[in-house]
């Protein structure tokens, strides 16, 4: 029996919703513990994705390069929101929307004039072969990608359900002043939280670095997707990032094939629409 | 340190919301050991005053001592360390994290794992009904458990001085004697105890001294007894 090019697309799919979902988590990560909608998360991601092709230039290749990259990010996060965030935080609500926005532009801005808009790949692609299994063939690069995030998310969703700091993001994500009642230092916690949702992208970064090409706006792109998923998944809830990413992958790679590829967008933002509509909390949010 | 040197101290305090006296020149104090009850009506301030003293909203002017130094300009996490534990109005229990993550974020400043179990095991001792939730959601839990959780998860972190926000609010009545089994239970084990309500008999039965507060101020103390016996605070909170 030919089950047509459906089992393909939906590996491909959920390899690809893996990424998203490694992205998003930090996305939701921030939002959960402090309330601030990270606008520039996309270009953090784009900073990964060149500090990867930097490291490449020196030897490493992206799965190499990636706990340094991982580190670098976390260091950045946290440096971010105790000299940036956390002034915008002591400010009115709108503060940190346009805050993290201009932080957005200028990134961007400064990734145009430092790299210039050409699109970089590594050099050095650990994975270049096609795996075929069963019918199924699947890039090397793309398999090594998906598997990365599923990896990484899993050590993420163990950290923050059984280590205590994991606890303490869960505690000041549902109830900030009981958190601080605990004795746990809100502003301490803050850095930690933005600091790791930065390092997903940097996670993030290097394993798009496998099969993607980097340039300056590249982040926009992704932090979109990144958007609907934290919206469809249920802003602040970690586990319904997943679920919310792999829809989005599966969605987004059927509808590139049965629809036309610059449209595989548009069934993305139709089921959006849907769920923000009929369940405007995401699929597994609270409220 | 002296022993009669109050545990707390506060005086002169004055808070307000966005430019509204909340409390205004209060003064009261603790020793140690004692349970003292705080009562008066809606609105007469009492969780602003422990608010102030947990350092959730900060003091316009005054002072909070606490073993002799001043805690007011303190932030929260600082005075959780320094042995004050303030279990708020409402419960706020971590609803969606299970009976054993609320404790364990209870003694979250406790760095020691095997003094964290020692604190698991007397929490637990004094509401025996948690130990079979351990491993249940919050959320899942009736109104009195919740108040139980609330008041083991504020003993955690071995507090001098426990502040109670209203522990028998919305609670069945036949689950009340347990709370306050419990609370005199934390007290007979050396903890100072604040507790701040409006089932005002109970309280001032179970308290050493009591503070009567009315907008934002003192306007009456003296030991529980007295407090029960004074015809104005029968007049005005027992329907006497
Ligand atoms: N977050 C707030 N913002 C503005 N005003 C507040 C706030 N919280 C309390 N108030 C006001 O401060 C005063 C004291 O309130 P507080 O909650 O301390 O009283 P209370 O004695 O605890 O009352 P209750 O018995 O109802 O709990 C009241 O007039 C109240 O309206
Ligand atoms: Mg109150």
């Amino acid at each position: 029996m030919d089950v047509g090019p459906l089992p393909q697309l939906i590996v491909s799919g959920i390899l690809t919703g893996l990424l998203f979902a490694l992205i998003s988590v930090g996305l939701t990560l921030i939002f959960g513990v402090m309330d601030v909608v990270n606008f520039a998360h996309g270009e953090f991601l784009m900073l990964a994705m060149y500090a990867t092709f930097g490291l490449g230039l020196i030897g490493l290749n992206p799965i190499l390069a990636l706990p340094v990259v991982v580190v670098a990010m976390f260091v950045l996060g946290a440096l971010v929101y105790r000299f940036f965030v956390k002034r915008l935080l002591a400010g009115p609500p709108e503060a940190v929307v346009f805050g993290t926005f201009g932080l957005l532009v200028f990134l961007q801005g400064a990734a145009q004039f430092f790299f210039t808009s050409d699109y970089r790949s590594v050099l050095n692609p650990p994975f270049s072969g096609t795996l075929h299994l069963g019918g199924i063939a699947i890039g090397e690069a793309q398999l090594a990608a998906g598997l990365g995030a599923l990896v990484l998310i899993a050590a993420i969703f163990g950290f923050v359900e059984y280590t205590e700091p994991g606890r303490a993001l869960r505690a000041l994500s549902e109830d900030r002043v009981a958190a601080q009642l605990m004795g746990i230092d809100v502003q301490r916690m803050n850095a930690f939280a933005f600091g790791l949702g930065i390092a997903c992208t940097g996670a993030a970064g290097a394993l798009l670095m496998l099969t993607y090409q980097a340039y300056p706006r590249i982040g926009t792109e992704f932090a979109l997707t990144a958007f609907v998923v934290v919206a469809l998944g249920g802003f602040g809830s970690v586990h319904g990032v997943l679920l919310g990413a792999l829809l989005v992958g599966l969605v987004e790679v059927l509808g590139g094939y049965y629809i036309a590829p610059a449209l595989k967008m548009l069934p993305v933002y139709a089921l959006y629409l849907a769920v923000v509509f009929l369940r405007p909390q995401g699929l597994l949010g609270r409220r | 340190m002296t022993n009669s040197t109050p545990l707390i101290a506060v005086r002169d305090l004055e808070v307000d919301y966005a430019g509204v006296r909340a409390v205004q020149g209060l003064s009261l104090y603790a020793s140690r050991g004692e349970i003292v009850a705080l009562v008066g009506a809606n609105g007469a301030g009492k969780s602003t005053l422990l608010r102030a003293i947990s350092g959730i909203v900060r003091a316009a002017s005054g002072a909070i001592a606490f073993e002799g130094e001043n805690i007011a300009s303190f932030e929260p996490h600082t005075i959780v360390r320094r042995g004050i534990s303030h279990v708020p109005e409402g419960r706020r229990v971590f609803a969606t994290a299970t009976v054993r993550d609320n404790l364990l974020l209870g003694a979250y400043v406790m760095r020691d794992r095997a003094e964290r179990e020692r604190r698991l095991a007397a929490a637990l001792a004094t509401f025996p009904r948690l130990q079979e939730r351990l491993d249940q959601r919050a959320s899942t839990l009736s109104g009195g458990e919740q108040q139980m959780l609330a008041i083991a998860r504020g003993t955690m972190s071995a507090p001098k001085l426990l502040m109670l926000d209203e522990p028998s609010l919305g609670i069945a009545p036949l689950v009340i004697p347990a709370i306050y089994a419990g609370i005199r239970e934390i007290a007979r084990s050396g903890t100072t105890v604040l507790l701040v309500e409006q089932n005002v008999r109970e309280a001032l039965a179970i308290a050493d001294r009591g503070y009567v507060l009315q907008t934002g101020r003192v306007v009456a103390e003296g030991t529980g007894a007295d407090l029960a016996g004074d015809p104005l605070v029968q007049k005005a909170f027992l329907g006497l």
